[in-house]
């Protein structure tokens, strides 16, 4: 029997938010309200909203960084937070800033990822390099301080970081906000062989509209902190009777894919 | 078994590699702290030297020399996980498939490194500057004491380091006083008696307190046969006491440690505080 990759059921996650400075008032605010989904293995899913809708907080559940407050989550067979040192060693992912030390080399953060993942330097660091020649990077970039690259030459090194260790499920979390129009075409080129070629399930976190429809088989519409609506591009399209995703958003959602920056805020909250 | 031996290894080894790049990538800095700690270390030996009184000169040598050996020690540890949220790798390091205790010992093993290569580094250029001879002190004894109390010193570094997975500024604030506090009341460079009453029974918590002990009597610290020529120093059975206090300690400390960590991580994951930066 072969499990969804992903399945997450009822997942709900507050965290306090305090107003007032002399005797603050603590209230829970829901960054998660109930959400369930599945995506297949080798399957593509996307998941549309503005900040402050859920997703970051979702893919952090997912990474392990943080625990529910209720409902299941399991991936690839494991479940959450249970079992987490399984998880870990078979997810890759790929967040809106690329975290990486920065005054140290491409080739010096891959291979200290390489080795705290148990791997080979040697075979880990050919996997890197495979994926960064596919990205577009000279090979002579490699031993230059990321403080000196560009940000899409860093996100693409956080691309090859995640695949490094060939994970069955990748994680994207706005992997390609900020990106120039370049560096933003070669990494969706690359995530479409890569899901043709290797198979690997991937959840994709995006504001970018065209991009979900380019790439993902599905797509999850995620407001104020619940799944709203999911299915195909056309399908969405069409129970909104919308010419395009992003009036399909508004009218589903309810919103606009706007920046709010809420997310954040009832997270430092 | 092999393999998994093979790949706690290398997971041990990531931290060591990651720690050499970074003081490689940072030597100016590195530079800058150890002459501080050089030049911080000889202005209280002189002290010593002032007074022309070569077994103050030594109390205050050894007392500058351990200082330096265990607070940086503690201090590498401690702050860990302050430097990763600075550089905005923790949550990398935090869902890699990496035990804590692993995680946490590639951390201590460095920050062992750091503190071996500092203290060497204090010693040569403290023997510029005072008329240092170490003939006849009980220099393997000194190497016992100190291993004994780096695990003490450990476990406090891997409590401290639950600080700032809590709150990355007030946690590294914490740690700094803790440090402080260590330095006041273990009786660094003068004996825990001139300490306010009230506030000598602290000293007795203190694991420096006891490893300063023991190292003074291995060195001949307060012994009339020792001159300036040679020392008396004490053989290994004179510093049980203090040996199996700082065992104890660390026996205490390190799983303490560990402990306090998981669970404060655990509390990070449930409030959404284990976050990139703060």
């Amino acid at each position: 029997m072969t499990h969804p990759a992903i399945e997450v059921r009822d997942l709900r996650k507050s965290f306090p938010k305090r107003k007032g400075l002399f005797r603050p008032k603590v209230s829970e605010e829901w960054a998660l309200d109930g959400v369930s989904f599945e995506v297949a293995s080798g399957e593509t899913y996307g998941l549309l909203g503005p900040n402050g809708s859920g997703k970051s907080t979702l893919i952090r559940i997912l990474s392990t960084l943080l625990i529910g407050d209720g409902g299941e989550v399991r991936l690839l067979g494991h479940s959450l937070p249970e079992e987490q040192a399984e998880v870990r060693r078979k997810i890759g992912r790929v967040s809106v800033d690329a975290a990486f030390y920065k005054k140290l080399s491409a080739r010096e953060n891959l291979l200290y990822t390489a080795l705290l993942y148990g791997l080979k330097p040697g075979v880990a660091e050919k996997h890197a390099m495979e994926v960064l020649e596919q990205l577009g990077m000279e090979e002579k970039k490699f031993s230059v301080p990321l403080e000196e690259m560009s940000r899409g030459m860093q996100q693409k090194i956080s691309i090859a970081r995640a695949l490094m260790i060939r994970p069955p499920l990748l994680l994207l979390d706005e992997p390609t906000t900020g990106l120039d129009p370049k560096s933003r075409r070669d990494v969706q080129a690359f995530l479409e062989n890569l899901r043709a070629q290797e198979g690997t399930t991937i959840l994709l976190t995006t504001h970018d509209m065209g991009e979900a429809e380019r790439l993902c088989a599905r797509i999850g519409f995620l407001a104020h902190g619940k799944l709203v609506a999911e299915g195909t591009a056309e399908t969405l399209k069409r129970e909104a009777r919308a010419a395009n995703l992003d009036d399909a958003f508004i009218k589903l959602a309810g919103e606009g894919l706007i920046d709010e920056e809420a997310e954040s805020v009832l997270e430092e909250a | 078994m092999e393999k998994s031996m093979e790949r706690t290894l290398r997971q041990t080894w990531a931290f060591m590699f990651r720690g050499y790049h970074l003081t490689r990538r940072y030597i100016s800095w590195v530079i800058v702290f150890n002459f501080y700690a050089l030049t911080t270390s000889a202005t209280v030996a002189l002290i010593g030297v002032a007074a022309k009184d070569y077994q103050l000169t030594l109390t205050l040598v050894v007392g500058a020399l351990q200082w330096n050996f265990l607070s940086i020690l503690y201090n590498e540890i401690a702050m860990s996980i302050g430097y990763e949220r600075w550089e905005g790798t923790l949550e990398y390091t935090f869902m890699a498939p990496v035990s804590r205790v692993v995680h946490l010992a590639g951390v201590s093993f460095y920050a062992l490194c750091n503190s071996i290569v500092n203290t060497t580094v204090v010693l040569l250029g403290l023997m510029l500057f005072t008329n240092l001879n170490l003939a006849g002190a009980n220099l393997f004894g000194l190497f016992i004491v100190l291993l004994v109390s780096m695990l003490a010193f450990v476990g406090l570094g891997l409590m401290a380091a639950a600080l700032p997975v809590m709150s990355p500024e007030r946690g590294a604030e914490a740690t700094h006083i803790f440090q402080g506090l260590l330095l006041l009341v273990s009786g660094v460079y003068y004996p825990v008696g001139v300490l306010p009453a009230w506030l000598q029974p602290l000293s007795r918590l203190s694991p420096a307190t006891y490893t300063l002990s023991a190292c003074r009597k291995l060195v001949g610290i307060g012994n009339p046969a020792s001159t300036s020529q040679y020392l008396a120093g004490a053989p290994l059975s004179a510093v049980t006491t203090e040996l199996a206090v700082l065992a104890l300690m660390g026996a205490v400390l390190i799983p303490s440690g560990l402990w306090v960590f998981a669970r404060v991580e655990r509390w990070a994951k449930h409030t959404g505080k284990l976050k990139r930066t703060g």
